[in-house]
């Protein structure tokens, strides 16, 4: 075990991986002898050479395209989209290409050796285009995982199992963690299963879920609810998609009740769908209406981001509002 | 000869056919770079006259004055927690600078980020430019974007947007625009050396040669994108020689030199506006400041390049041509600069001090009309604001007060 943030996790399951994977390549804008802007492949270079670990020129579409080519050819490919804000400029590249190779070729070709990484999320006065959290786009896209971890043992474990896929990952990694979420994680390989939510905290009288840095707002409400005797179990759904319905099903038969949060603005949310599920799956046991805390149906501002988030005081709202329904 | 192929395309100007099978190398084409004034800001012997009156010299140099102390200031104050970002045009003011003052005053701008001298070449004030670096309610973006993503309708320069390259087809659309209505105008689009890798790039360079769109595409290459040096960005001779490719005129220029890139981009929008046509322009100045206030060059270059470029500044350059004209006085610049550095620090103090925009502004401008959903979105967010006001202090005690 040693003490690591979660950027040093995710560049210990990057080596790990470029260790067993003769090929794996590594690549992005800034990836290369600058380890990345937030150092999340530093020292990569260094270690598995400028064939291996490199800078890109400045195109997302380009970047997207060159990993879809490279993973069809059978190598590991692992690029970097510097922010999610600017993976859009790849979009076609990923909802029509990354997510249909398999399907559209009857399984002759597939790019399940793809793993794209991304920055993702607000709280770090990054406004419109440094703060955004995409996934909804691509949980509408089949043939895609998302991956988000919450803390840096989650990363490095579900980063491993991510480049262990058979098909196309896009881990979103929580920006606003990268640094302040410190912890014990083994220095040698393990992995964490994708498509498994992880019950967090177990309680008695409501579910609250969320995916990545949202989940340390649950945690948050979850102990001012605690000071109510009111009793949470706290999910992270891990993956989004596909996701476990299993697990949170089960955890709403039991508790009756259920806060879904996100980052992202409400309409056509992930916390939507989840919602409809849900109450598809437990509608005799549900004692309120899904709680849904979300972003506002804005962009993302700056000045007011404070206002703006879907803070622990906005979950614990609506844990009572649920609770006294 | 008999043709070979029957390609007709009145835009292939070549029409040779040729037996012989050769590769045209891929250094076939290299472009030259315009200079005019040289290190010690003296026309080069058998350069170009210069067209630049004093008037136009002296607010070209002013202007150049002020966002060098500006960016300094802006800077130290991001460093001392004031500003939460910051961006410098360190030593491509001239480049800057030099290419607004070719244009009218109706040309439109496109900038990427680092293009705040255009912007107050046209008139921007110092309070405008601190009211949008503090995200306060008197900034035209309502607070809503990171510091230097300054726009203004009234100068007609169009508010930065963060995602790289997506000005550059915009460009192209704004000059069509400006051509069916008979404006005899243009549009300018500044971008960097790594964006024009954007496919962006190509597709407002090619919508802008194929619809004929008086548009000014000015690449700034600063030899850095982040990181990234231009050697790993592409394998070309740099951006001008892509201009071919599209049927497009170019001209590459000394990015360093005020006299030049001025003379450079007034031919290109004469060109521009004649002939509906567009126009690449690149210029070469080095990125000497660190990419932005995030940013820490020592990780990725060395100081010795650094201070071989900051020996090569254009402002010094510039400065020294007009003492030379007797277009300045020494004693006078310093005297302003010192001003300057006064009332950039007043103009801090009164920005810092100003509100925040309103809550309301949360909701407003995502539809020309604030919908219903929002509206109830914007009751529920006041209501729990009001619950608790000390964990939103910036809007709490605002919607108090007009309770
Ligand atoms: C689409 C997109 N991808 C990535 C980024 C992140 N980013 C911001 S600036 C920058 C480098 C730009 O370099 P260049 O265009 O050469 O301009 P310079 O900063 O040198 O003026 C990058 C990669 C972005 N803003 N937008």
């Amino acid at each position: 075990m040693a003490k690591m943030n979660m950027l040093q996790a995710i560049n210990s399951a990057l080596a790990i991986a470029m260790e067993e994977n003769e090929n794996a390549c590594v690549f992005g804008e800034d990836v290369g002898a600058f380890g990345g802007v937030f150092r999340a492949t530093s020292g990569l270079q260094e270690k598995f050479g400028k064939d291996r670990v490199f800078n890109t020129p400045l195109v997302e579409q380009g970047i997207l395209g060159f990993a879809n080519g490279l993973a069809a050819q059978g190598t590991l490919a692992i690029p970097e989209i510097q922010f999610a804000d600017y993976i859009f400029p790849a979009f076609d590249q990923i909802v029509n290409e990354t997510a249909k190779f398999r399907f559209r070729s009857g399984n002759e070709f597939n790019v399940g050796n793809l793993v794209i990484r991304t920055p993702y999320g607000g709280g770090i006065h990054g406004g419109l285009y440094h703060s955004q959290s995409p996934e909804a786009y691509f949980a509408h896209t089949p043939g895609l995982k998302l991956v988000f971890p919450r803390n840096a043992y989650q990363a490095k474990g579900l980063l491993a199992a991510s480049l262990e896929s058979n098909d196309p990952v896009i881990f979103f990694e929580p920006k606003r963690l990268y640094r302040a979420s410190v912890g014990d994680v083994p220095e040698g390989k393990y992995t964490i299963p994708l498509g498994k939510a992880e019950i967090v905290q177990q309680g008695t009288d409501i579910t609250l879920l969320a995916w990545g840095a949202q989940v340390e707002m649950l945690e948050k409400a979850a102990e001012m609810a605690s000071k109510d005797g009111i009793s949470c179990e706290i999910i992270d759904l891990r993956t989004v998609a596909p996701w476990d319905v299993e697990t949170v099903s089960q955890s709403v038969i039991k508790t009756g009740r259920l806060v879904v949060s996100q980052e992202a603005p409400l309409t056509g949310g992930f916390a939507s769908e989840i919602a409809a599920t849900i109450q598809d799956e437990c509608f005799l046991h549900l004692e309120s209406p899904i709680e849904r805390v979300c972003g506002l149906d804005t962009p993302y501002p700056l000045a007011h981001e404070k206002e703006y988030m879907a803070d622990h005081l906005k979950v614990y709202e609506a844990i009572k509002r649920s609770i006294n329904y | 000869m008999a043709k070979l192929l029957n390609v007709d395309n009145p835009n292939n100007t070549s029409k040779n056919d040729t037996l012989n099978l050769e590769f045209v190398d891929e250094h076939a084409l290299a472009i030259p770079t315009f200079k005019m004034l040289d290190d010690n800001g003296e026309l080069y012997k058998d350069a170009q006259a210069s067209s630049m009156d004093k008037e136009t010299a002296i607010r070209i140099y002013e202007t150049m004055r002020f966002i060098r102390v500006f960016d300094e200031r802006m800077l130290a104050a991001q460093r001392q927690g004031r500003v939460s970002f910051y961006m410098q045009c360190l030593g491509e003011e001239a480049a800057v600078t030099g290419s607004a003052a070719a244009l009218e005053d109706k040309d439109m701008i496109f900038a990427q980020y680092r293009e705040q001298a255009a912007l107050a070449y046209r008139g921007f004030t110092l309070e405008q430019f601190m009211h949008q670096n503090f995200s306060n309610e008197k900034d035209f973006g309502k607070g809503r974007q990171m510091p230097i993503h300054y726009g203004s309708k009234g100068l007609n320069y169009s508010t930065i947007s963060s995602p790289l390259g997506t000005q550059i087809p915009q460009a192209a659309g704004y000059a069509y625009g400006q051509k069916l209505k008979g404006d005899k105008a243009c549009t300018i689009c500044y971008f960097g050396e790594g964006a024009a890798s954007e496919g962006d790039f190509h597709a407002g360079l090619n919508m802008a040669a194929v619809h004929s769109a008086p548009t000014l595409f000015f690449a700034r290459n600063n030899g850095y994108a982040i990181s990234t040096p231009a050697s790993e960005q592409f394998k070309g001779d740099g951006i001008a020689v892509r201009a071919v490719g599209y049927g497009m005129k170019a001209l590459r220029v000394d990015g360093v030199d005020v006299l030049a890139v001025y003379e450079a981009v007034k031919k290109a929008r004469e060109f521009a506006v004649e002939n509906n046509a567009p126009v690449l322009i690149e210029s070469i100045a080095y990125r000497l400041a660190a990419h932005s206030s995030s940013d820490d060059p020592t990780g990725y270059r060395e100081k010795e390049e650094e201070e071989t470029f900051r020996a090569n500044c254009p402002i010094e350059r510039f400065r020294r041509y007009m003492l030379k004209q007797g277009w300045l006085d020494e004693a006078e610049d310093e005297a302003a600069k010192e001003k300057i550095k006064a009332d950039v620090l007043s103009a801090l103090k009164v920005a810092e001090k100003v509100a925040k925009p309103a809550l309301e502004e949360i909701v407003t401008d995502v539809y020309e009309d604030v919908p219903l959903h929002l509206q109830k979105q914007y009751e529920q967010l006041k209501q729990h604001i009001l619950k608790y006001p000390e964990a939103y202090p910036a809007t709490a005690s605002r919607i108090e007060e007009t309770k």
